[in-house]
């Protein structure tokens, strides 16, 4: 924890997000005075401004761009399990003390908390508080496009559309809580998508790549990065002209490593948030200390890798994020904690408090996570399976984490036949039981990848950036969505 | 700092959301732009949600959105902010036209025609604000939630009651001389409960929506649906591998319909990702089928007068008798494919399929043997190719009843076969959203279970 990056973000989210409206640290004083009324235990504030860019090659063309200004502040004020919330566009004092009026009715009556002196929080400083927008120029933004282009058409003439988005965030974000606690981030994030249509004949099929994180464009012209997105896609919507029906019913699946780590995120991430456990909504509520994986698997949600896009210096709470391991060596370990559902279930919170804007109510969310690599050689856990399916690219999943029962879609799958691999099969959706799916990992790869940088995670019509990742691993019973029976 | 008494503001009205869009056009203009079309969106709400009997959250919305588009020539440039002040107004144009100085020419790009745009708006009866107080809400929560819970004494668990009251002002004007807007509200209640049985649980959930708040179903209705559609759920159990006839409940046809829709949508024509790229005149449905677009139909939750480029909307057959008789197209799309719009920028409005004579129970009794899906997971739908294949819940039929509840099943199919299967619409119809139909049964589909 640095205590000096904190004071760095302070300042840079002071000048954007107060300093246009003359507020000060006492004019949140008065705020407060107003907001923590009787029966308010705690409240905070969340300040923001996100410029947003988006660039769009279709056809060859530079065919849309646009730009975004968004800003605001959100008002919390909590009494027991009770939240009032409302937000405002306008960050001005009338409309801050209107908000903080409409949100403390939640509570009528009981003893008021206190505000505490403020101090500026710990954080991370896990990526740079520049701005992508100005990290390129727009004409080597445009440049940037071209080159993805053409780098794909240049794959095959099979080739017939070629669409490449390149889009960029700069987040500002100021948090003050009624426990004096003030804290900052400045957060870049960057994203390039390419995707293709291939036709061969009357057939036709998509293949799409792309990456990201918390920096500035130039990540995707070092080592020609995005130029890698582009041979990527084509490769997938080639492969997939070429593929033959899926099986369907229950069998072996070995996952490859990286993103089929999707697998974790809805089999036992979601299940592992602390609202859901709070509630007694979660197939997991109350299972801390049970077996809940096979010993092969140590789970965890790690908010603080270095400019991955499911990082945070602070979360939105402001909060620290952390290393949270859910599950060791298949023992449920713990939740994932916003401050509400922490101080509810008397536990500490992990720094996975988040929101998608001023305009939400933060909740407990995922950042990335992954499964730790295990003692097996990928080659040899293809080889273990006799007939099954070896699934190395996945679309979204979705979770029940009520009954437990989650989806996951393959989009760049095979055939393993007698140990081998052979042919390409078409997409299908795999299903599983989250509290029971790792139970079955019978084997675990020494290649444990995160995902390129391009997972978007929705939860109550709220979506924030996330990563996934894992090891190759083996399930030995999954049930496969296809068609050939 | 302005006084503290300015700050209790209202829903902005149409005629100064006019006033802020003419304001934007008129800076296109002087900024040298050729054409420019501008959006400003306002809205403003108030949801609850009760759990277990206690207030969980209580939300004040307050929304507002500029979206401008600028042209120079065949170049455009995009930009948006929720800020309404004049400063902010000119640097969003700006930032448009610094946009579109990058951009490309291109042929296809501009304003609808002028001669398509809507020369009146009709007053579709769209708004009828709520006002419902905090405490009438949080009441009509609870009261949502405890008939929900009464159901059955398996129903151990919620996750609450919610009600939202809504309502906005959208104007669109555009440098044709175009500007239109109008007032709409929106109304919901929901409920969602938890039963357990043995050592599994399961949740289930049921809402009402619509424009009016006295157009809604009951809140004590509401909640004993959610309450029984859980309670329906308990025992669920899993289905061997098997060929199916399959019945999409409204909800999930709704879906289903959706898919279709994504398929006819011009954007995906024009780039040739779709599995009904050319089909136009062709047998698509089975004979008899039939789905119509009525955007007039008055206080419907898919109504309006304009679509987002201010094209009139009108009355339209998109199948007729099976036939695919017209596609979803933007202005874009339609010059891209060599067509005219068809008036659905940003969607279509009340798309209706022709419902059939039978309820749902009467389609049970009629499949016999095969899957009644309630609901569906994932995104296993590829546009592309037509490939399909989600993850399933819902209910076994044996000998024309509902025997079991299932879960943990995939249901998979080539979405182009699967409409050309459809074999019955029910009367069921889900008039919740701008996609209108009856439950919908589906032969031949692979279910994978166990």
């Amino acid at each position: 924890m640095t205590s000096e990056v904190m004071e760095r973000n302070l300042g840079l989210a002071r000048e954007c997000l107060l300093a246009p409206a003359g507020l000060a640290e006492s004019d949140l004083d008065r705020v407060f005075g107003q907001l923590m009324g009787p029966g308010v235990d705690a409240s905070d504030l969340y300040f923001q401004q996100r410029r947003h860019e988006s660039w769009v090659l279709e056809d060859g063309i530079i065919k849309d761009g646009s730009r975004n200004l968004d800003q605001g502040v959100g008002v919390r004020a909590m009494s027991g399990e009770q939240t009032g919330f409302a937000y405002s566009d306008e960050i001005v004092m009338p409309a801050l003390l209107e908000a903080s009026r409409a949100a403390r009715a939640i509570a009528r009556s009981g003893d008021s908390g206190r505000l505490q002196a403020w101090q500026a929080a710990s954080g991370r400083s896990l990526y740079e508080p520049v701005n992508p927008l100005e990290t390129f120029t727009s004409d080597e933004k445009v440049e940037l496009l071209r080159s993805v282009d053409a780098e794909a058409r240049r794959q095959d003439p099979r080739v017939e559309q070629v669409i490449v988005n390149l889009s960029g965030v700069h987040d500002v974000v100021l948090v003050a809580g009624s426990d004096g606690r003030l804290a900052a981030d400045v957060r870049p994030l960057v994203r390039l998508n390419v995707s293709v249509i291939a036709a061969d004949g009357e057939r036709r099929e998509s293949g799409m790549a792309g990456g990201g994180g918390r920096t500035g464009y130039a990540v995707f012209t070092e080592r020609d990065q995005a130029l890698g997105y582009a041979r990527e896609a084509v490769r997938l919507a080639l492969l997939k002209l070429d593929a033959v029906e899926a099986p369907a019913g229950t069998m072996p699946v070995v996952l490859g490593p990286g993103w089929p780590g999707v697998l974790l995120h809805e089999a036992v991430g979601h299940g592992l948030e602390g609202d859901f456990n709070r509630k007694g909504t979660s197939a997991f509520a109350g299972r801390r200390g049970e077996r809940v994986a096979s010993p092969l698997c140590t789970v965890v949600d790690d908010g603080t890798m270095p400019g991955r896009r499911g990082s945070l210096n602070v979360d939105d709470e402001g909060n620290p994020t952390g290393y949270n391991v859910l599950i060791e060596r298949g023992i449920l370990k713990g939740y994932m904690q916003d401050s509400l559902n922490a101080r509810l279930m008397g536990e500490a919170p992990t720094g996975n408090g988040r929101r998608e804007s001023y305009a939400h109510l933060p909740m407990p969310r995922m950042t990335n996570t992954y499964m730790l690599a295990g003692p097996h050689d990928p080659g040899e856990i293809v080889a273990s399976v006799d007939r099954g399916l070896y699934a190395v690219n996945f679309g979204g999943g979705q979770v029940d984490i009520t009954s437990g029962k989650f989806v996951f879609s393959a989009s760049e799958a095979y055939l393993i036949e007698n140990g081998r691999v052979t042919r390409p099969v078409k997409g299908a959706t795999l299903i599983g039981n989250g509290p029971d799916v790792l139970t079955r990992v019978s084997m675990v790869g020494n290649d444990l990848a995160l995902d390129g940088g391009i997972g978007t995670c929705g939860k109550d019509g709220q979506s924030v950036p996330v990563g996934v990742g894992q090891p190759t691993l083996k399930v030995d019973a999954l049930t496969v969505g296809g068609t050939q029976t | 700092m302005s006084s503290e008494r300015d700050c209790n503001r209202g829903l902005p009205s149409v005629a100064e959301l006019k006033t802020l869009v003419e304001r934007a056009l008129e800076t296109a203009r002087q900024r040298g732009a050729s054409a420019a079309e501008v959006a400003a969106n306002a809205s403003q709400g108030l949801s609850v949600k009760v759990r277990q009997g206690e207030v969980d959250t209580l939300e004040h919305m307050r929304d507002r959105g500029l979206a401008v588009s600028v042209y120079f020539g065949q170049r455009k440039g995009e930009a948006s902010s929720a800020d309404y002040s004049a400063g902010a107004i000119d640097e969003t144009v700006a930032a448009a036209c610094e946009i579109a100085r990058y951009t490309s020419e291109d042929p296809c790009s501009g304003l609808a025609d002028a001669g398509l745009l809507a020369r009146d708006v009709p007053d579709l009866g769209l708004h009828h604000p709520w006002g419902v107080s905090a405490e009438a809400a949080i009441e009509l929560a609870r009261e949502t939630e405890r008939a929900a819970l009464d159901v059955d004494s398996r129903l151990t668990n919620s996750e609450g009651a919610e009600v939202s009251a809504g309502e906005g002002v959208r104007v669109y004007g555009n440098s044709h001389g175009f500007i239109g807007g109008y007032p709409a509200s929106q109304h919901a209640i929901s409920c969602a409960v938890l039963g357990r049985e043995g050592d599994a649980m399961q949740r289930d959930f049921w809402y009402t929506a619509a424009r009016a708040p006295e157009w809604l179903e009951s809140a004590a209705e509401v909640g004993r649906q959610a309450g029984r559609r859980t309670v329906a759920r308990l025992g669920a159990r899993r289905l061997s591998t098997r060929q199916v006839p399959v019945i999409f409940d409204p909800s999930t046809a709704r879906g289903l319909i959706g898919h279709f829709v994504g398929a006819i949508s011009g954007g995906s024509l024009y780039r040739r990702a779709s599995f009904l790229v050319d089909h136009l005149d062709r047998q698509v449905f089975p004979a008899g089928f039939s789905i119509s677009e009525r955007p007039h139909l008055p206080g419907a939750l898919g109504s309006t007068p304009f679509d987002g480029e201010g094209v009139a909307t009108r009355d339209r057959e998109l199948v007729v008798d099976g036939v695919l008789r017209g596609y979803v197209l933007s202005s874009y799309s339609a010059r891209k494919l060599g067509m005219e719009t068809t008036g659905n920028a940003g969607g279509v409005h009340n798309l209706c399929v022709a419902p059939g004579e039978k309820d749902l129970d009467e389609l049970v009794a009629d499949v016999g043997e095969g899957l009644l899906v309630t609901q569906l997971m994932g995104q296993g739908v590829n546009t592309v190719t037509g490939d399909y294949s989600r993850g399933a819940s819902g209910f076994w039929i044996e000998n024309g009843r509902i025997a079991y509840p299932v879960e943990e099943i995939t249901i998979a199919g080539n979405l182009k076969e699967m409409l050309r299967h459809i074999t019955a619409v029910g009367r069921d119809v889900d008039t919740r959203g701008s996609i209108r139909t009856g439950s919908l049964v589906v032969e031949g589909m692979t279910v994978a279970g166990e």
